[in-house]
C-alpha cells in the first residue's frame, strides 16, 4: 500500500484503473470540439478574419475525431467486443449513449460539412487526375458532378445549416464526455454538475490553441506568409474562452475549499503530494496563468509581429500542455 | 422548381449513403445480437447459467457430517460447535465426491489456532485469545487442547 | 345440466391419464429437469455482518479466494482493522486484504475493531447503471453479477462502485467481483465466506424467506449500511457498526 494513503483507499483501488489512455480520449475530443467551434466562428458568426483557418480547423477536427477511439480501444480488456456498445446500448449509461453522439457528429456534422466544402475541388480532381487516384475522387463525388454556381450556392446554404446544427452538437460531444465523469457519485473529485461545462470550455480552449499552433506550423511548412490579422483574432478568442474556463475551474476549487466537506481532506492531501506537479505547477501555473498573461498582454499593449507570433506560440503550446495536465 | 431540384439533387446522395449504412447496421445487429437478450433485464440471460456452473470447492458442513458423525458429535458438545469443518480443514468438496481418491491432509496446528486465538486488541473482549508465545511455551496447541472440543 | 357420477369418473379418468402421459413425455423429452427446484422469484439475497463478532481471522478472505479462484492481489471480500484514538483521524489498515489475518496489535488503549467488506449487491446499483453494454446486472433474485463473455473491460463500473469491490481480472481482462457465491446459494448451500466464518459474524440472508432470522434482527437491532448517503439501497447490513467506518 502506498504510505500515507492507507485509510483513504480500498485494497482493490490501489491499482489505478483509468489512467493515461483514458486521459487522452477527452483531450482529443476536446481538440475536435474546439477546432469546430473556431471553424463555426467564421461560418455562422461571420468573423471574417479567421477565414484562412476555416478548412484547417475542419480537417483538424476530422483527423482528431477519427483517431480518438484508438486509446480507448487500447484500454479495453476486450476491444473486439466494443461493437456491443452499438448492438445493446444500455440507455442509462452515458458511455453507451456517447457512442451515438460520436457517430452523429462524425457523419452528419463533420463528414457532411467537409464534403460540401471540398466538393468543388473533388469534382475538378475527379475529372482531371489520371491513374488510380482518379477512382478515389470519383467515389468521393458520390456520383454527382454538378458544380454550377447555383449548386455551389446550395452547398453553401446547406453547409451553413449543418454548421448551425454542428455548434450545439460540438457542445454535446464534449459536454457528454464531461457528464461521463461528472455523474460518477462514487468519486468526489469528479462528481459535480460543473464538470460538463468545465470540460466544454477547456475543450474550446485546447481546440482553438491547437488550430492556432497548427496554422503557424503549416504556414511555415508551406513557406507562406501568416495572416497576422487572422492570428490576432484567434488569439483574442482564445483569451476570452480561457478567461471563462479559468473562472469556472477556480469556482470549483474555491467552492470545494470553502465547503471543506469530508472528501476535501483526501483531495487536499492528494493535491499537496501526488498531484502537486501535474495540478499546481503544470496545469494552474504553467498551463493557465502564464498563457493568460501572455494573451492578456497582447490585448493591452502592441507588440511587433514577430514578438506577437512568439508569444502566441508559447501561449498555445503551454495551453495544450496545461489542458492535458487537467485531463 | 426544376432548377432548384437540379441544383440540390446531389444532396440526396449523402443522405442515401447514410440510410444505406443504417440499413446495413440493422441487418448486422439482428444477426449477431445474443439470443434472448433482455428477457429478464438489460443482459444476456445465459449469464445466470454461466455463473451457476462454477465448480464448488467447499462441500459445506452438512455434507461432512453425513460420514463423520463422530467428530460432529464431539464438536457439538463444545465451544467449536458453530465452527464449520472446512474452516480448519480447508475446501473438501473433492474429498466428499470421492473420499478415497482425495485424502485430505490434516491442517498445521501451529499456524491454524493462532489465526483466531492470538491476542489482538481489536478482537472482541470476551473472545478467548492468548499471547501464544507466553501461553504454551512453544508447545503445539493440540498437545493440551483437542481441536474438535477444545475446552480443558 | 345433470352430471352423473359416471360422467365425473370418465372425464376425471381421462384428465388423469392425459396429465400422467404429459408428465412422462416431459420427463422423456427432457423439456424441464424436475429436480431444478430453484426459482429466482422466491429469493432476494443479502447479508448481515455483526461487527462485534468479527475476530479478523481472515478465514472468509481465504475461503472466497479458493472457492472463486480470485487472482492474487485482488479481493472479492476483505477485512479492515480500524484503530481510533479520541479526536484523531482513525488508522485503517488491510494488509493484503487480511488474507493472512492481521499482525497482532497491542494498543488496547484505543477503540479498535474489524470490518469485513464485500460487494453490497445494491438494489439501486450505480455500477449496473453505468455499464455501457449490459454486462453487469442485478439478477431477479437480487445478486449483482458480471457476464464475463460480454464484458468489454472498460472499467466504468469499477469507477462507479462507491465501495471499491470491483477489479479487472488480470487474465480474463473482464471485470470481476463478489457473486455472493451464486453457484452455491442457488443449490441450497451458503456462501464460502459465511460457511467458513468461525464466529458467525457473517450470515447469508434471504429477505423473501419468512423464516430467515434477518426479519427478527432488523426488527430488534440497530443496523446500518455502508455509505447510506450514496442511496444505493445496499443489501449488506452491519450490526454494531461505528460511525467512523467508511
Amino acid at each position: 500500500m502506498i504510505p500515507g494513503v492507507d485509510g483513504f483507499m480500498y485494497p482493490n483501488e490501489v491499482e489505478l484503473q483509468w489512467s493515461v489512455l483514458i486521459v487522452l480520449y477527452p483531450y482529443i475530443t476536446g481538440l475536435v470540439a474546439g477546432a469546430f467551434i473556431l471553424a463555426s466562428l467564421e461560418r455562422v458568426f461571420n468573423v471574417a478574419a479567421v477565414k484562412p483557418t476555416y478548412r484547417l480547423a475542419l480537417l483538424t477536427a476530422l483527423a482528431f475525431l477519427l483517431v480518438a477511439p484508438l486509446p480507448l480501444q487500447l484500454h479495453l480488456g476486450h476491444p473486439e467486443r466494443s461493437f456491443e456498445m452499438y448492438l445493446t446500448p444500455h440507455t442509462s449509461s452515458a458511455m453507451a449513449m456517447f457512442g451515438f453522439v460520436y457517430l452523429w457528429y462524425l457523419t452528419v456534422v463533420l463528414l457532411l460539412e467537409i464534403w460540401l466544402e471540398y466538393r468543388k475541388e473533388i469534382v475538378e480532381l475527379a475529372l482531371s487526375t489520371k491513374g488510380w487516384k482518379r477512382w478515389i475522387y470519383r467515389a468521393l463525388t458520390l456520383g454527382s458532378y454538378n458544380i454550377s454556381p447555383e449548386a455551389l450556392r446550395m452547398d453553401d446554404k446547406v453547409g451553413y445549416a449543418v454548421t448551425v446544427i454542428g455548434v450545439p452538437s460540438a457542445f454535446l460531444l464534449h459536454g457528454y464526455v464531461g457528464f461521463i465523469f461528472g455523474s460518477v457519485k462514487a468519486n468526489p473529485w469528479w462528481s459535480t454538475p460543473l464538470m460538463p461545462v468545465v470540460f466544454l470550455f477547456s475543450a474550446m480552449v485546447s481546440g482553438i490553441a491547437a488550430v492556432m499552433v497548427l496554422y503557424v506550423v503549416c504556414m511555415k511548412f508551406r513557406k507562406t506568409p501568416i495572416d497576422m490579422r487572422c492570428l490576432d483574432t484567434i488569439a483574442r478568442y482564445l483569451f476570452y474562452t480561457f478567461v471563462i474556463d479559468f473562472t469556472l475551474e477556480m469556482l470549483d476549487l474555491i467552492h470545494r475549499t470553502y465547503e471543506s466537506d469530508e472528501s476535501f481532506r483526501s483531495l487536499d492531501f492528494m493535491v499537496h503530494t501526488r498531484l502537486w506537479g501535474s495540478h499546481v505547477i503544470l496545469q494552474i501555473f504553467l498551463g493557465t496563468l502564464v498563457p493568460l498573461c501572455l494573451l492578456a498582454a497582447n490585448q493591452l499593449w502592441n507588440f511587433a509581429d514577430g514578438k506577437r507570433k512568439a508569444m502566441y506560440m508559447t501561449a498555445g503550446a503551454l495551453t495544450l500542455i496545461g489542458i492535458f495536465a487537467m485531463r | 422548381m426544376r432548377r432548384l431540384f437540379r441544383d440540390s439533387a446531389h444532396l440526396i446522395r449523402p443522405a442515401l449513403v447514410l440510410l444505406a449504412m443504417l440499413a446495413l447496421f440493422l441487418v448486422v445487429r439482428a444477426a449477431i445480437i445474443p439470443k434472448a437478450f433482455g428477457q429478464y433485464g438489460h443482459y444476456r440471460p445465459g449469464a445466470l447459467d454461466l455463473v451457476r456452473q462454477h465448480p464448488i470447492s467447499f462441500a459445506g458442513q452438512e455434507t461432512c457430517v453425513m460420514c463423520h458423525d463422530e467428530q460432529a458429535t464431539t464438536r457439538a458438545a463444545g465451544k467449536h460447535a458453530h465452527v464449520a469443518c472446512e474452516a480448519c480443514h480447508g475446501p473438501l468438496a473433492q474429498h466428499a465426491d470421492d473420499p478415497a481418491a482425495h485424502v485430505p491432509k490434516l491442517p498445521d496446528v501451529a499456524d491454524l489456532c493462532r489465526r483466531c486465538h492470538e491476542k489482538d486488541a481489536a478482537k472482541p473482549r470476551n473472545f478467548p485469545q492468548v499471547v501464544t508465545a507466553e501461553h504454551s511455551g512453544g508447545m503445539a496447541c493440540n498437545s493440551c487442547h483437542q481441536p474438535h472440543n477444545p475446552h480443558l | 345440466m345433470d352430471i352423473s357420477r359416471r360422467d365425473i369418473f370418465t372425464v376425471g379418468g381421462k384428465l388423469l391419464i392425459l396429465a400422467s402421459v404429459g408428465a412422462t413425455l416431459k420427463q422423456i423429452t427432457g423439456a424441464e429437469a424436475p429436480s431444478d427446484a430453484y426459482r429466482m422469484a422466491d429469493h432476494w439475497w443479502g447479508m448481515i455482518i455483526d461487527i462485534d463478532k468479527c475476530i479478523g481471522c481472515g478465514n472468509c478472505v481465504r475461503a472466497c479466494s479458493k472457492e472463486n479462484n480470485v487472482p492474487a492481489g485482488y479481493f472479492r471480500t476483505w477485512v479492515e482493522r480500524y484503530q481510533i484514538e479520541e479526536n484523531k483521524q482513525p488508522h485503517v489498515e488491510s494488509p493484503n486484504g487480511a488474507m493472512d489475518g492481521f499482525p497482532p496489535s497491542t494498543r488496547d488503549d484505543l477503540k479498535s475493531f474489524f470490518v469485513p467488506k464485500l460487494c453490497n449487491h445494491c438494489a439501486d446499483s450505480p455500477c449496473v447503471q453505468v455499464c455501457p453494454v449490459g454486462a453487469t446486472f442485478v439478477s431477479p433474485d437480487g445478486v449483482v453479477l458480471v457476464d464475463e463473455t460480454y464484458c468489454l473491460g472498460c472499467r466504468y463500473c469499477v469507477q462507479a462502485c462507491p465501495y471499491g469491490c470491483r477489479y479487472l481480472h488480470p487474465e480474463k481482462q473482464t471485470v470481476d467481483k463478489c457473486t455472493l457465491c451464486y453457484h452455491r446459494i442457488t443449490k441450497g448451500l451458503t456462501t464460502a465466506c459465511c460457511e467458513n466464518c468461525p464466529t458467525g459474524a457473517r450470515q447469508l440472508v434471504d429477505f423473501k424467506n419468512p423464516k430467515d432470522p434477518i426479519h427478527e434482527i432488523l426488527r430488534h437491532n440497530m443496523v446500518q449500511v455502508l455509505k447510506p448517503y450514496m442511496a444505493t439501497r445496499a443489501k449488506v447490513y452491519y450490526e454494531n457498526l461505528d460511525g467512523e467506518v467508511r
